[in-house]
Order: structure tokens, then C-alpha cells, then sequence
């Protein structure tokens, strides 16, 4: 296999990682006002995303430095090009990391509300912004022969990108709910669980409308095929989710909805293949993942760093959410985070 | 102001406020993780207050670092796209190890070591914290090898049909001389700044609360003063070797850092000079005789070039334009970072002079010390910065590509204008709560750590140890 190729599946599996990862925890954040009653549930809530969520945000940066790495005119056109949506992902992401950790710090609500707030918003944007970014780049943007973005930040707010938006949107809530439902006892638990079903039915409306509007978009794509096929299976898993967790079967739910968000974005990967950002203006102007890359030769050292050091990520982090596999309640909360 | 001018005030300030607590949490983590080692040995409660107490001061630093660190990730593509597309084949893949390499550890076992005090036995729990510390080493390596690259390009060829320059040893890019010399450099800054840190908060604490665990904070108080001593030393050490290598990569720099127009054998360094540099007309100015000779040479009598001399052979090798950096920027910002950073290790000394034998500082005077004391570092890391960035202008990349070429061309100043007054002010307002959070937490003290918490006291394995059963009830030992 052509090293390129080789790279854009790693890319893909990095925003599979990124989105399958802090896809739950921008759902906690966004439900927090909404599934939990109290400032002890609230707290329920922050903490089953507490020990992971720093992790899961490093599979974007390392998605972002790979591009850059590997495809770097995709990498320029991309963040110069969407310059506005990502100021604005990364102003919530800021206000939401440091929320996280300076939020327990000081024990009046006024301080804590306005954190909450923080956390609510800064999870709500990149949820949403996210899908809009993926739905312009599979839907083509205005780039000129110099691999230049010349469109502006109005053209990135069509229809078919807001509907990608959406869909994030319901499925990072839908995955989070499940999340919550897996990691906690209690009232909240039900709850979420309930929840989760209601927000799972919305998500699979417009993720399946968005799917099928890809179909026709794309529908020239060389790998269209396999395209249907992982829409399909994403598809087959938000519905297995949603009977899960209707069941209360949460462990599978939980694997469904991770599922049905890494079959989608992997569908999305592969019906740009093997453009990378394709041009609305010209298909000859289109970004593809051999006039994009870097060359043969930091590909290969790529590839072996990766090769080497990809399992071990993988193993600690996966041991990181054994060690905090249990679930936790209202009883486990301390009265003050500051005690320790 | 243009586009080029925004974006660069943008890296600018978003770059010196992500460098305040980069090294403030490099040599904080590693003082954690030591006062933790020394729990962990002696069970010695004093040292497990002082870890959780420095570590509350770490995370709040340390998430100021991470949030302000993804803008940098970010930034080259979105204000610096045709750099980005320049030397994307050399420069994205010591970000890309970056991350892969020392993002996920840090990350992950920041994460456990925070919420792991009940879930890790004690040797994998500071395990944790050591991993952590490791990873900020091999993240701060990796991004200082890419910014050698912009400093000195090694290990690649231009290819004149894409126009970019390409790999070609990636061994010569990650040993690029400036890297082997800014590591050292940098990290013995990082632990400058985060010894200064525990000595100004320790010394604050013994002379305001003279009767509330004074032991604890004359132990971390000595930790913090021996760190910044050594700390300093290596900084002069480290910093001598890279004023070599940068005068033999970079001679404008160096002449820029004394503004030393005319090329001269036996050059002296000014400490300061009153005068107009630019119409180089000097007042007043206080030197030392040959000393540049030395910084810049190693020998006293040595040549050093001067700003017109390198001018002109840097015309006659790329052409009409001015290759001089803003002289009296770069010779005031080289002064400041030695200035500046080395007054912590003179506070340092003094300190563990007064505190000799089992004596206390009792002067009020020690609090405005104490206060000023952790400043100092970080301004001379700001300043040294400063002047390594901006010495090296008009070049982005050194000799290979004028910095006003890799501004994104796409971008309009609108957008840039937006981001940089909205970063700062964003900026600015963490920069408030962060310092006010930090001073709540100083003023606090020393937490109290609950009894059942001595896993050093019982190696973990008894009764009171970690409990790894599922089906207790017993609230966490931390949560958010």
C-alpha cells in the first residue's frame, strides 16, 4: 500500500479516536445541565469524565500534528481556511479545560455556576463546530489553484454542513448519555438512560438524513461503495445502541454509539478518498492525499514511530480506564473537592 | 496594522503567555514528583502535604499550559500557512512525535496520579507523576528541535519544483547543535523558575505564618533555593555554550545582542549603555573589556563580526533587503534574561545563608522578596525568548524564508484581528482568575492529609491502603 494511503486511514483512525473519545465527554459536559439535579450530581457527572478527558483531547492535537506531518498543504488550506470555526473551537476548548480543573477550587456557587456555564458552552461549540467543519470538507469548499481557501466564513454555513453539525451534536449528547449510564449508579443513571433514548431516536433521524445526503453528494466517489457500507454498519450500530440501552444493557450500548460515531467519520473518510479536501471550484484544484503529502521519505519515519509508539498509547490509556472503571454515585463525592 | 503585522503579534503574545507556565510546570512537576519520592522513602507526613500542596499549585498551572499549548499546535496552520506548506515535510513531524510521544503520557498519567490516590498502590501512584515529568522532558525536546529548525537548518534540500524544502536526515534535524544547546538551556530555566516558585511560596509562608507548619516550609524552602542554585549555574553553563553555537550559526544575532556594529578583536560587553543604539551614539555605557570575545568565542582576543559586516554579506548572498533585527530590542531583551533570571539565584543564596542552622528569616522585609522571587525567572524566560525569536528576524526559517513570506495569504485582517484582540483578552482574564486562585490556594497552607490516607505508612497492603473493591461505598480520594 502507497504510504499516503497508509497516512490518510492513520488520520482517519485519529479522528475516530478523537471523536469515539471526547465525543462522551462533550456529551456529559452539554447534559450537565440538563441530566443532573444537584451540585452533587453535577460533580457525579464531572467525575466520570474527570481522570480521562485530557487524554481524549491529545488524540485531536495528535491528529492535527500528523496532518501537519504528513499532509501539510491539507494541514494550511484546512486551518487557514477555516480560520473563524476554529477560533471559536478552540476558545471553548480552553474555557472548558480550565473549567474542569479550577472549578472544584473554590467552593461558592456563584464561582461554580459560572464554570458549569463554561462547561455547558464549551462543550456545546466544538460538538457542533466539528460537524461543520467535516460536513464542508466532504462537500468541498471554494479552493483556488494555489490550494488556497478563498471562500469566506458565511460559504462554511450551508445547509449540508449545519446538518453535520447536528449530527455531531445528537450523537456526541447520545453517546454521552450512555456514557453517564454506564459509569454511574443511582437516580442519574435512569435517568440518563432514559434520556439517551430520546436523544439517540433524534440523532438517528438526522444522522441517517445526513448519511443519505453524503450518498448524493458524493455519489461519484471511487470508493462510494464502501461508503454505503460503513453508513450501513453505522447505521446497524446507533440502532443495536439504542435497543441496549433500552434494555439496560449499557456496556453494549455504550459500544454501539461509540460504534455508529466511528463507522460514520471512517464513512466520511472514505468518500473523500483519495482527495483529502476536495474544491468546489475545480476538481483539478481539489487536495489529494498524493499532491497534499509530504514525502516518501518523512512518511517512512512517520510510519515507524507510529508503528512503535501507537500500541503502547493505546495500552496505557486503555489501562488508565480500567484503573477508573468503577461507577460512582452521590455517596462518593466528598464533601469538598478541596479536602485532599 | 496588516495581516502579517497582526499574525505576528498574535504568536507573539500568544507564545510568551504559553511560556509563563510551560517551565513553571516543567520544574514544578519534577519538585512534586521529588517531595512525593521523599514520602514515599521516609513516610514522612510533612512530605505528602507538601506534594498535595504543590501539586494543587502544579494543576493550576498546568492546565493554563495545556489550553494556551493547543493554540500553539494550532496557530501555525491557521496565521502561518505558507510556512506551514514551506517545511511541513521537516517541521510537522517533531510536533506529530510530540504528541504522540509526550502528549498521551502526560496526559493519561496526569490523570491518574490526580484522581489515582485511592486507585494506584503508592509505588505505581508516584509512578505516575515520574512518567509525567518524563513527558514534559520528551515534549519540550521535540518542539525545540522544530524551533532548531527555524534557528538552523539541518538535514533537508530545497526542492525548487514544489518550491519547499524536504527531509533528508531526520537524525541531523532532532541533533541540530542549537537543539543539543537549547535543551539544556531551556530546562535548567524551567527548573530555575519552578525552584523559585517553592522558595518564594516557602519563604512567604515561614515569615507571614511563622507559627503554621514552619518545619515543612523550611525543608521545601531549602529544596527550592538548592533547585534554583544549581538551576542557575546550569542556565550560565548552558547559556555560554548556546551564545557559541549562535554566533557561529546566527553572528547577527550575537552582534545584534551587543549592538556591535563594526567587527572588532578583543570586544567588550556592555552591561548597559545610555545612548541611542540605533544612531549608535553612546553616552554612557558601563562594559567589561572582552568579554564578548569570550561569550561569543571562547578566547578573549577573538574577532567578533559586526552588524555591517554580516549586512553586507548577507546581501551579497540573498540579495538587496535589510537582514538586521531590532537592535535595541535584542540588546536590551539578552541583558534582561541574564539580569533578571539570575537575580533568583542571588535571592536563593541569600536564603539559605539566613536559614543556616536551623535559623528563620524573621524580616518582614522577606515577604516583598518572597512576593518578587518567583517573577524573576519568568521574566527572564520571556526575555530570552523574545530575544532568540526575535533576533533571528527578518528570517521565519534562518536563511531560507523571510517571515513576512509565511503568513497565511488566505486570511483576511478581519479574522486575525478578531483572533488576536479575542485570544488576548481571553488571556488576560484566565491570567486574573489563575493568579488569584493560585494566591487562595498559597494562603491556605498546608492541606491536612485524612489519616486513612498514609498508604506510605503501610506500604498499601494493609487495611487502610488503596481500596480496589468495587462495591464501596467510601467517597474518592479526590474529585472534581
Amino acid at each position: 500500500m502507497e504510504l499516503t494511503t497508509v497516512w490518510f486511514i492513520l488520520i482517519a483512525v485519529l479522528w475516530v479516536g478523537y471523536f469515539v473519545l471526547e465525543g462522551f465527554d462533550f456529551g456529559v459536559g452539554i447534559l450537565m445541565p440538563f441530566l443532573a439535579r444537584d451540585q452533587t450530581e453535577r460533580r457525579v457527572m464531572l467525575n466520570t469524565i474527570g481522570p480521562v478527558w485530557d487524554g481524549n483531547e491529545v488524540w485531536v492535537l495528535v491528529a492535527g500534528g500528523a496532518t501537519f506531518a504528513a499532509f501539510p498543504e491539507w494541514y494550511a488550506t484546512l486551518f487557514s481556511g477555516f480560520y473563524l470555526p476554529l477560533f471559536l473551537i478552540l476558545v471553548s476548548l480552553i474555557f472548558r479545560n480550565v473549567a474542569f480543573e479550577y472549578r472544584g477550587k473554590r467552593t461558592d456557587d456563584s464561582w461554580q455556576a459560572w464554570w458549569d456555564r463554561a462547561i455547558f458552552v464549551g462543550s456545546l461549540l466544538p460538538a457542533v463546530l466539528w460537524g461543520v467543519a467535516f460536513g464542508n470538507i466532504v462537500r468541498g469548499v471554494d479552493i483556488d489553484q494555489h490550494k488556497e481557501y478563498v471562500g469566506s466564513f458565511f460559504d462554511l454555513l450551508n445547509p449540508y454542513a449545519l446538518l453535520g453539525g447536528l449530527v455531531t451534536l445528537s450523537l456526541f449528547v447520545t453517546h454521552g448519555a450512555v456514557f453517564v449510564s454506564l459509569k454511574t449508579v443511582g437516580d442519574i443513571r435512569d435517568r440518563a438512560r432514559g434520556l439517551a433514548q430520546l436523544t439517540g431516536l433524534a440523532a438517528a433521524v438526522i444522522a441517517i438524513a445526513f448519511l443519505g445526503w453524503t450518498w448524493s453528494l458524493r455519489s461519484d466517489a471511487q470508493h462510494i461503495v464502501w461508503f454505503v457500507a460503513l453508513a450501513a454498519v453505522a447505521a446497524g450500530c446507533l440502532v443495536g445502541g439504542l435497543l441496549a440501552i433500552r434494555a439496560g444493557r449499557e456496556g453494549w450500548a455504550f459500544l454501539g454509539t461509540a460504534g455508529t460515531i466511528g463507522f460514520a467519520v471512517a464513512a466520511l473518510f472514505v468518500s473523500l478518498f483519495p482527495d483529502v479536501m476536495p474544491s468546489s471550484l475545480d476538481q483539478a484544484y481539489s487536495l489529494t492525499t498524493t499532491n497534499a503529502s509530504s514525502t516518501h521519505y518523512t512518511l517512512k519515519i512517520m510510519t515507524g514511530v507510529a508503528a512503535v509508539f501507537t500500541p503502547l498509547v493505546l495500552a496505557y490509556q486503555s489501562w488508565s480506564y480500567i484503573v477508573f472503571r468503577r461507577r460512582i454515585g452521590v455517596q462518593h463525592i466528598p464533601v469538598t473537592p478541596a479536602a485532599t | 496594522m496588516d495581516t502579517l503585522n497582526l499574525a505576528r503579534w498574535q504568536f507573539g503574545i500568544t507564545t510568551v503567555y504559553h511560556f509563563f507556565f510551560v517551565p513553571l510546570t516543567i520544574g514544578l512537576v519534577f519538585i512534586v514528583a521529588g517531595f512525593q519520592t521523599k514520602w514515599y522513602r521516609s513516610h514522612d507526613e510533612r512530605y505528602l502535604r507538601l506534594t498535595k500542596f504543590f501539586g494543587k499549585l502544579f494543576l493550576i498551572n498546568f492546565s493554563m499550559g495545556v489550553v494556551t499549548g493547543i493554540v500553539q499546535e494550532f496557530q501555525f496552520g491557521m496565521n502561518w500557512s505558507d510556512y506551514s506548506r514551506f517545511v511541513g515535510d521537516i517541521f510537522g513531524a517533531p510536533l506529530a512525535i510530540e504528541g504522540l510521544l509526550a502528549f498521551f503520557l502526560e496526559s493519561t498519567f496526569i490523570g491518574l496520579w490526580i484522581f489515582g490516590w485511592d486507585r494506584l498502590s503508592p509505588r505505581l501512584h508516584l509512578a505516575s507523576i515520574w512518567l509525567a515529568a518524563f513527558g514534559t522532558f520528551l515534549s519540550a525536546y521535540f518542539i525545540l528541535a522544530a524551533n532548531s529548525f527555524m534557528q538552523n537548518p539541518v538535514g533537508y534540500r530545497f526542492n525548487p519544483t514544489t518550491g519547499r524544502v524536504e527531509l533528508t536526515d531526520i537524525v541531523a534535524v532532532l541533533t541540530n547543535k542549537v537543539a543539543l544547546v537549547t535543551f539544556p538551556h531551556t530546562i535548567a530555566a524551567a527548573f530555575l523558575t519552578g525552584g523559585a516558585m517553592v522558595l518564594g511560596v516557602s519563604i512567604w509562608q515561614v515569615v507571614r505564618h511563622p507559627n503554621r507548619d514552619v518545619l515543612a516550609f523550611r525543608a521545601a524552602a531549602k529544596a527550592g533555593a538548592i533547585v534554583v542554585i544549581v538551576a542557575a549555574i546550569a542556565v550560565a553553563a548552558s547559556g555560554d555554550r548556546q551564545a557559541k553555537v549562535m554566533t557561529e550559526v546566527q553572528p547577527m544575532k550575537m552582534a545584534a545582542a551587543e549592538a556591535l556594529y563594526d567587527s572588532k578583536s578583543s570586544a567588550g560587553f556592555s552591561i548597559f549603555t545610555i545612548g541611542t543604539l540605533e544612531g549608535r551614539d553612546e553616552v554612557f555605557s558601563l562594559r567589561v573589556p572582552n568579554l564578548l570575545s569570550f561569550l561569543a568565542k571562547g578566547t578573549f582576543d577573538a574577532k567578533v563580526e559586526g552588524i555591517n559586516d554580516i549586512q553586507s554579506a548577507y546581501v551579497a548572498k540573498y540579495g538587496p533587503g535589510s537582514y538586521t533585527p531590532n537592535i535595541p530590542l535584542t540588546y536590551w531583551t539578552f541583558r534582561l534574561m541574564m539580569g533578571v533570571g539570575m537575580l533568583g539565584a542571588v535571592g536563593a543564596a541569600w536564603a539559605l545563608w539566613v536559614m543556616r542552622k536551623g535559623r528563620n528569616m524573621s524580616s518582614r522585609w522577606w515577604i516583598r522578596a518572597a512576593v518578587l522571587l518567583p517573577f524573576t525567572p519568568l521574566l527572564g524566560n520571556s526575555f530570552g525568548w523574545i530575544f532568540t525569536e526575535m533576533g533571528r528576524q527578518p528570517w521565519i526559517v534562518f536563511g531560507l524564508m523571510p517571515t513576512a513570506a509565511g503568513v497565511s495569504p488566505g486570511t483576511t485582517t478581519a479574522e486575525v484581528l478578531i483572533s488576536l484582540i479575542g485570544f488576548t483578552l481571553v488571556y488576560g482574564f484566565l491570567a486574573v482568575i489563575e493568579v488569584r486562585l493560585l494566591l487562595k490556594t498559597i494562603r491556605a497552607g498546608l492541606p491536612d492529609v485524612p489519616a486513612a490516607d498514609g498508604g506510605g505508612d503501610n506500604g498499601g497492603d494493609g487495611g487502610d491502603g488503596p481500596s480496589l473493591d468495587e462495591s464501596t461505598d467510601r467517597p474518592l480520594a479526590f474529585a472534581y
